[in-house]
């Protein structure tokens, strides 16, 4: 016992741990902020795990076809965006079920994904690859933390610097009080003469681009190659962390770390060999998520027009 | 009629809903400085005639003018520019942002990098001091007191500088001592130059506040009178379309103890919502409950209709214990009459038929195998909406489309057949039955319950309305912070005691101890 504490303790000392753990969060970072902001509006967009998929691969695409990474970067925030767009016509302005729209546009944009991939490279036996963003080994001499953030890519810290802008629009702006409002009575907002549809629809598009650079950075980052399976269930993850973090983008920030900690951690017990089946370890993040979940969500104030579409002159 | 210049002119408007005229031809003005009452009864078209003048609905036709300039329809934006302020009966606020956040909410520009809240703090500051509203601008509204909500409401309409005020059932949720506050707040505004359209179907207080009356009955102005040459039997009449007689409370016998709570405590959410409650309800009496929202009531009514437990004490229903169960109140003969009809009272998108038969649909009478009985239970519908004289377009129709006074005769119906067509319940736990319904609805639903009192039903009222509750209750205690107190004939009170009693303080304490 005293021995798995102390290589438990020695992980967390790593550097390695580290670097793995901003890495797997960056992705969870902005989804979460993406979820977030939609769920600010009132709206749920379970469309994440497709914009994902669909991000990644057309960010990927155009990198592949010869453009910047930072141009595949906009590419796939373009292409969340009209996700989102799609979305918000569902939702908003013809009041469809968010669940189900949320869902159907996860399968349509996987899907699509699949499909343009395969008629794209039709025979292919190892997946093209590119050239990913390259980490950012100037900040090695940063004394403590250099380390750690040489091993990470622009991607990575642009995330992290946007959970404060994105705390800022959403606490301090008018459009981001204008936002909560949407979020919390939207019948009170229109007597304040705000357009509801019209901030909610912005809120779905811009918080569904973050989602697809969260797909992206996969790509771009992570690795270098597009699989079909890369995104596997991350967006539900953020979709969950939005609840651990009782919509706010701070909390936002610790959930996706903590479980992208869990994540690292038991990649590393994996690698060690132990004597317990390696499935056990992958359930570890998911389960542990949970029981934080459990923790924090029995407390969180939920918008309190989460989830009702707004028709407007309705009684 | 009269002198001052007019702030507001409407011009015919005309507003169908379907097969339904909710306005029809009303033309309207509203001097500067004046505060023009407008009275009806629920479905009369009132709150339908503000919402097209706040730009929520178009009117099909007609139109509206605003210090001579004409308002383009449906437009809220348009409404408050133009200066008009609107005070919702339920609040439009958001109860989990701050009361400065409901404030400033579309008074800037959405593309501005940051709000000037420092800046627009001192003008809602300096707007509170100028008339008198006292108002924490960094409170969450939820944690906010109802009186204290409207104020918010009344002061986000100042703070756009708003010249003309509407006021939508203004007192409906108020104590005595609220609503008094709210007139002064009113006179203050009117001496201020602002004018006021105050929405009530409560005559004493339209008799109070306004210069004119208008009253609406079946979407059309029936009369339009200077308060001062009216009266409340005159206003009444206009009002229903036919005197109302309002019901007689006669002398009852006082039967054995029915219901009995000793030492009664409940928490939620980890916090103690009752506290060592003591009461007893005998058969053939009604208790009546007063309290400012939010002191225990709702948590009493839950307890009593079997959704809260009690964490300690005693409770028991002629003299056995009563466990936390709704159907097995109803099985001993509780009838509930919730305090939300929308929410916890019907389902709104179910058919009329499906809800009448909603408490009681385990039961052999309703349901055989598994299968709901629909010719019994459509029987038994049509037998209720007969009795208790429901209007609607047929049992069939969504519940959602019946005005609330219907709504609520369904749910009386509904708890009163607890026991079949002819018994009467046990007990009757009413929590704020007459809320939001007019003159001729509440006469009903009070003779309702003066009724199975008569016939040996226990009634425990619970009510923010002070005037009903002296109106038909035997005995009265008052609720404050999850505290019962002694529950003393309504003739020993007087109004000013229940008012101090709901604020806190203990009368006299020779009654108490």
């Amino acid at each position: 016992m005293m021995d798995f504490l102390s290589s438990l303790g020695d992980m967390i000392a790593s550097v390695p741990f580290w670097v793995a753990t901003l890495r797997i969060a960056t992705p969870l970072i902005l989804g979460t902020l993406g979820v977030l902001i939609c769920e600010r509006a009132g709206v749920l967009n379970l469309g994440i795990e497709g914009i994902m998929v669909a991000g990644a691969f057309t960010g990927w695409l155009a990198v592949y076809h010869g453009a910047g990474l930072w141009t595949g970067l906009a590419v796939a925030a373009l292409t969340g965006a009209l996700c989102g767009a799609l979305h918000a016509l569902l939702t908003v302005w013809l009041t469809v079920s968010q669940h189900v729209a949320g869902l159907g546009i996860t399968m349509l944009a996987t899907s699509l994904a699949s499909f343009a991939y395969r008629v794209s490279f039709p025979q292919v036996s190892t997946p093209p690859t590119i050239q990913p963003f390259a980490p950012l080994a100037a900040l090695q001499g940063i004394p403590l933390i250099g380390p750690v953030l040489a091993e990470q890519t622009a991607l990575t810290l642009g995330a992290i610097a946007l959970v404060p802008l994105a705390a800022w629009f959403i606490y301090r702006t008018p459009a981001g009080l204008a936002l909560r409002m949407a979020g919390e009575n939207p019948a009170a907002a229109e007597g304040q003469g705000l357009d509801v549809l019209r901030v909610r629809g912005a809120a779905i598009v811009g918080g569904s681009a973050l989602m697809g650079m969260a797909g992206a950075f996969l790509t771009l980052s992570a690795f270098n190659a597009f699989f079909m399976n890369m995104v596997n269930g991350r967006g539900w993850i953020c979709v969950a962390l939005v609840v651990f973090a009782s919509w706010r983008p701070g909390k936002a920030l610790l959930g996706a770390l903590l479980f992208a900690a869990f994540d690292a951690a038991q990649l590393r017990l994996q690698q060690d060999g132990g004597a317990l089946p390696y499935q056990l370890y992958l359930m570890l993040p998911y389960v542990l998520s949970i029981l934080a979940l459990i923790v924090m969500a029995r407390r969180a104030a939920y918008p309190q027009a989460l989830m009702k579409p707004y028709r407007k002159g309705e009684r | 009629m009269t002198q001052t210049p007019s702030a507001l002119r409407l011009a015919r408007i005309t507003k169908r809903f379907g097969a339904l005229t909710a306005n029809d031809d009303i033309s309207l003005e509203l001097g500067s400085g004046e505060v023009l009452a407008l009275l009806g009864e629920n479905g009369a078209g009132k709150s339908t005639l503000v919402s097209i003048l706040f730009g929520h609905y178009v009117a099909d036709a007609g139109s509206i003018e605003v210090f001579g300039q004409p308002l383009p329809p449906g437009d809220p934006r348009a409404a408050l520019a133009a200066g008009i302020g609107m005070v919702h009966q339920h609040f439009a606020l958001a109860d989990n942002l701050s009361v400065l956040d409901n404030i400033l909410l579309g008074t800037e520009a959405l593309w501005l990098p940051f709000s000037r809240r420092r800046a627009a703090r001192d003008r809602l500051l300096a707007t509170a001091r100028r008339f008198g509203l006292s108002v924490d601008a960094e409170a969450r509204v939820g944690t906010l007191s109802v009186g204290e909500r409207q104020r918010v409401e009344i002061l986000k309409a100042l703070y756009r500088g708003a010249r003309i005020l509407i006021l939508d059932e203004p007192t409906a949720v108020l104590t005595p001592q609220e609503s008094e506050s709210l007139f002064a707040t009113l006179a203050q505004l009117v001496a201020e130059g602002l004018s006021i359209i105050f929405i009530s179907h409560k005559l004493d207080e339209v008799l109070r506040v306004s210069q004119r009356v208008a009253v609406l009955r079946a979407g059309r102005l029936i009369a339009l009178r200077e308060t001062r040459d009216t009266h409340k039997a005159e206003l009444a009449e206009l009002m229903v379309g036919r005197s109302v007689s309002l019901p007689q409370r006669e002398p009852r016998e006082r039967g054995p103890r029915v219901l009995h709570l000793q030492g009664v405590s409940a928490t939620r959410g980890g916090r103690r919502v009752l506290d060592a409650l003591d009461l007893d309800v005998h058969a053939g009496e009604i208790v009546g409950i007063a309290g400012v929202s939010g002191n225990g009531q709702l948590a009493l009514a839950e307890l009593l209709s079997g959704t809260l437990a009690h964490s300690a004490g005693t409770l028991t229903l002629d003299d056995q214990a009563l466990r936390a169960d709704p159907r097995d109140r109803v099985a001993r003969g509780v009838a509930r009459i919730p305090e939300d009809r929308h929410a916890e009272g019907i389902v709104g998108d179910l058919p009329v038929w499906e809800n009448a038969i909603s408490e009681r649909l385990h039961t052999p009478a309703f349901s055989r195998w598994g299968f709901v009985r629909q010719r019994a239970a459509r029987a038994f519908a049509r037998k209720l909406v007969a009795r208790f004289d429901v209007r609607l377009p047929g049992i069939d129709s969504p519940t959602r489309v019946l005005s609330g006074g219907n709504m609520q005769k369904l749910i009386l119906g509904r708890a009163l057949c607890v026991r079949g067509d002819a018994g009467t319940p046990r007990f009757i736990i009413a929590n704020q039955p007459t809320w939001g319904l007019d003159i001729g609805a509440v006469a009903y639903v009070h003779r309702c319950l003066l009724d199975a009192a008569r016939q040996g039903a226990a009634v425990l009222l619970i009510s923010e309305d002070l005037e009903e509750l002296f109106a038909i209750s035997d005995r009265i205690a008052v609720m404050f912070k999850g505290r019962l107190g002694p529950a003393r004939d309504a003739a020993a009170w007087t109004l000013a005691d229940v008012g101090l009693a709901m604020a806190g303080t203990p009368h006299g304490g020779q009654h108490a101890a």
